[in-house]
């Protein structure tokens, strides 16, 4: 205290001034709380709606999850013989595999796929379900409007991600593809970009994660951007022919190449000349 | 009054005097060309050819055959600043940023299929009515070499744009090349200029595709026309055609007119799916780089068996004297292509071999009554069939969610077990249709007439079958010789057929020639038939 202007005597009566106790439990808990709240594991959808009042979310969410995901997936998320846990997926995994329907599974084929919503399955009530399960314990969160946003991609840098990473499963144009033992990569024509963004995070099924640090946040906004902007583009050579290559171009040149030409040589040759009698 | 002007008289008389044109022009201008549909398939394959050489020159004043490096700044923006090969970025240019260039493009590709296409089904029309027998077999070698070479032309054309999906068959040529036990590592680097893929491969595979190749081309086609113009074209069997005469139309007016007409549709054709039909959309791939790969790499059609081939193949290898021999690249890449096109090159001379037919023939047999050579010829096709299937196997189990595995599983047995099933399936038709022809002849055609007898049966009146009809069934149908081995363990066979190969020589001989369902028409007497002439029911 020397040399601060402050005398020892005057800290001493400070101390224990009747207020002491309590700016020191209040600063405690703050540093505690704030402390937390910065090593806590993603500031994640359920802390923010409990912070902003809306803790039912996640109840709401469990209700949700006991009546239509339990079964498999255990009552506490636990996991079972028939279902993985889904303790730390993440809301961003709830998101993608119940918005896009392959969740919940109606059969049991190699992979779930992509199929209309069950009717209780509202944007509100997965997102309760999502924030159920990210309070379970954390995980990858939905991605902002502003993350998944086509138009501030740049395409041709993401096509390059796009080619050197998907294409292999999902096809030059994603139009799908074929895995092993069954499982197919589908097709990205009907994925969102906040799916395409959850799927890549996420690694649903056959797919792998990408995460951040292999492929950042800016270079997936990219290849939303290239895929959205090519599955828009209209085929300027015409019909495009389902977009898988040529296989297809063969079917046509046959069917209706040498169908076409097959058709105008019976034409052709079935008019004779008349031998005058 | 009648006499022509000076003017053509006089060019006439003189070019008369030099080239001899006007009996030239007169004795090839009438010409007879029998009629029928299926003479007109490899017509598809020459037209389809004319109209490569004119798109492929157009294409030849934009393309820049390098693989310098450039940065592409054309008007196609998911690709824009994206670096790439000068061949890929003129492609994009001639797709995108010159007019029509696309249009053209699409033609080019299109043609190319039509061409093999038109090739293959000219080919299978030739086989199965054994148009390539004498004096034909040179003219048949002759097309075995152009399909063989429109493969390789089409290799090399739809790997110059070096985009991502030509890169992919390119990597399999050069996996191919260096699979060859101890000299592959040689030939590999002497294709590619050193390492893969280098920096040569795109213009080298561009002077194959537009001067060596179809030079080739151009020399046997027209090696192919005169052939078929000097021996005459073979007719169907039909009234009055005979091993000796053709019975058609003169080439002028008659033929000519319908040639040029077929030659419109082809272009027509051709054009319409330029137009209509998206054909390797390039820009959609992206520029070559051997560290990326897509699913449903395909080649084009007419590779698709061999791509088949590799899809069913068992990961196969083993090494020796220090040298790995790669069985799963080598033997799916040369065993098919070495059956089929030894196969099709060797079939009229080892045919000619069984039957000892040394005579002529210009009339086509109908495939039934050659039931073996139909079987031969179904049981290479399912096996090319098969092999082509599979080739796409990725697509098929992904379209209709089957395993990726179970096709080709399904493929490893069906490449055996099909071929054996077509032929017997393919036999057994043959003689069907031939036991339907015999009834044809001796029961007659049913006419739809139905008479009570007198005791008080009913029958349905036969009527003879037309002239016409009659004539090309009879016409049809001509015996196979046998080569005589003599009675089996009684007598001596003949000088050349006492080994193994000479007895089973004359075993196949016999196996092939002999008519099952031989024609009984005098003998055979049918209560119904020419009862048709008292139609008038009482």
């Amino acid at each position: 205290m020397i040399g601060t202007g402050i005398s020892v005597n005057s800290t001493t009566a400070r101390r224990r001034h009747p207020l002491a106790r309590v700016a020191v439990v209040a600063l405690a808990l703050g540093l505690l709380g704030g402390g937390y709240a910065l090593a806590a594991p993603n500031g994640s959808t359920a802390d923010a709606a409990i912070a902003s009042g809306k803790a039912d979310d996640a109840d709401q969410g469990k209700s949700l999850f006991v009546a239509h995901c339990a079964s498999c997936h255990g009552m506490n998320a636990e996991g079972s013989s028939k279902a993985p846990t889904l303790i730390g997926v993440g809301a961003a995994a709830v998101d993608f595999q119940v918005s896009s329907g392959r969740m919940p599974m109606t059969d049991s084929g190699p992979q779930a796929l992509r199929k209309p919503r069950p009717e209780w399955a509202t944007e509100e009530a997965i997102s309760q379900l999502a924030a159920y399960v990210q309070s379970l314990g954390g995980g990858p969160t939905i991605p902002g409007a502003e993350q998944v946003d086509p138009a501030k991609g740049d395409p041709a840098r993401g096509g390059e991600l796009f080619r050197a990473n998907c294409i292999q499963c999902h096809n030059f144009t994603g139009s799908g593809g074929a895995l092993t033992y069954g499982k197919h990569a589908p097709t990205l024509n009907p994925a969102t970009p906040t799916e395409i963004y959850e799927a890549m995070i996420t690694g649903p099924q056959a797919m792998p994660v990408f995460n951040d640090t292999t492929i950042t946040p800016e270079q997936k906004r990219d290849m939303i951007a290239y895929i959205t902007h090519v599955r828009q583009q209209v085929d300027p050579g015409g019909s495009g022919l389902m977009r898988i290559g040529p296989v297809t171009e063969g079917l046509v040149a046959w069917i209706a190449g040498i169908g076409l030409l097959a058709l105008a040589a019976i034409w052709i040759t079935a008019k004779r000349r008349r031998v005058k009698a | 009054m009648n006499a022509p002007p000076k003017a053509i008289a006089g060019t006439s008389t003189f070019l008369d005097d030099r080239l001899g044109a006007g009996s030239f022009l007169k004795r090839n201008l009438r010409k007879i060309f029998p009629d029928h549909w299926s003479f007109l398939l490899g017509e598809i394959a020459l037209y389809s050819f004319i109209i490569l050489l004119l798109t492929g020159t157009f294409l030849t004043f934009w393309f820049k055959p390098s693989m310098g490096h450039t940065t592409y700044l054309g008007s196609y923006a998911p690709l824009y600043g994206v670096e790439m090969s000068e061949a890929y970025a003129s492609s994009l240019h001639i797709s995108f940023d010159v007019r029509g260039g696309l249009l053209i493009r699409q033609m080019h590709h299109w043609a190319a299929l039509l061409f093999v296409a038109g090739m293959m089904v000219h080919m299978l029309r030739v086989f199965f009515t054994g148009a390539y027998r004498k004096p034909r077999e040179l003219n048949w070698l002759i097309g075995v070499l152009l399909l063989s070479l429109a493969l390789v032309e089409g290799l090399t054309g739809y790997s110059l744009p070096d985009d991502l999906l030509s890169g992919a068959g390119l990597r399999i040529t050069q996996g191919v090349a260096i699979s060859v036990p101890v000299v592959g590592t040689y030939l590999s680097f002497f294709l590619f200029g050193g390492e893969y893929p280098g920096h040569d491969v795109v213009s080298r595979f561009y002077s194959l595709h537009i001067l060596l190749i179809p030079g080739i081309l151009l020399a046997l086609i027209s090696a192919h026309m005169i052939l078929m113009w000097v021996q005459k074209h073979t007719q169907m069997p039909g009234k009055g055609r005979t091993e000796s005469n053709v019975v058609g139309a003169p080439f002028y007016p008659a033929f000519m007119a319908k040639a040029g007409a077929f030659f419109l549709f082809t272009f027509g054709v051709i054009a319409l799916l330029g137009t209509f039909a998206q054909i390797n959309p390039i820009w959609l791939y992206g520029p070559y780089t051997p560290a990326d790969i897509s699913a449903g790499s395909q080649p084009d059609f007419y590779m698709g068996f061999l791509e088949g081939s590799l899809r069913i193949m068992p990961a196969w290898e083993f090494n020796l004297f220090g040298y790995t021999f790669p069985m799963s690249v080598l033997i799916p890449a040369l065993v098919p292509l070495g059956i089929v096109m030894t196969g099709l090159a060797l079939y009229p001379f080892l045919e000619q071999w069984v039957t000892g037919d040394r005579r002529e023939h210009h009339i086509c047999d109908r495939p039934r009554n050659n039931p073996h050579r139909t079987a031969i010829g179904m049981a290479g096709m399912t096996f090319y069939g098969v092999l082509w299937l599979l080739g796409a196997n990725d697509e098929i189990s992904a379209t209709f969610h089957v395993s990726l595995y179970s096709t080709t599983i399904f493929g490893r047995f069906a490449i055996f077990i099909g071929p054996a099933i077509a032929y017997v399936v393919a036999y057994r038709i043959c003689i069907g249709l031939q036991r339907k022809d015999a009834e044809v002849l001796s029961h007659g055609v049913e006419s739809g007439v139905i008479k009570r007898m007198p005791d008080g049966q009913y029958i349905e009146v036969h009527t003879p079958a037309a002239e016409d009809i009659a004539a090309h069934i009879r016409g049809g149908k001509k015996e196979i010789p046998i080569i005589d081995g003599g009675v089996d363990g009684e007598e001596v066979p003949p000088k050349g057929l006492r080994s193994g190969l000479g007895r089973l020589r004359a075993k196949m001989s016999k196996a092939y020639g002999t008519d099952h369902v031989p024609f009984h028409e005098e003998e055979e007497e049918h209560a119904a038939v020419g009862a048709g002439e008292h139609k008038q029911l009482h």
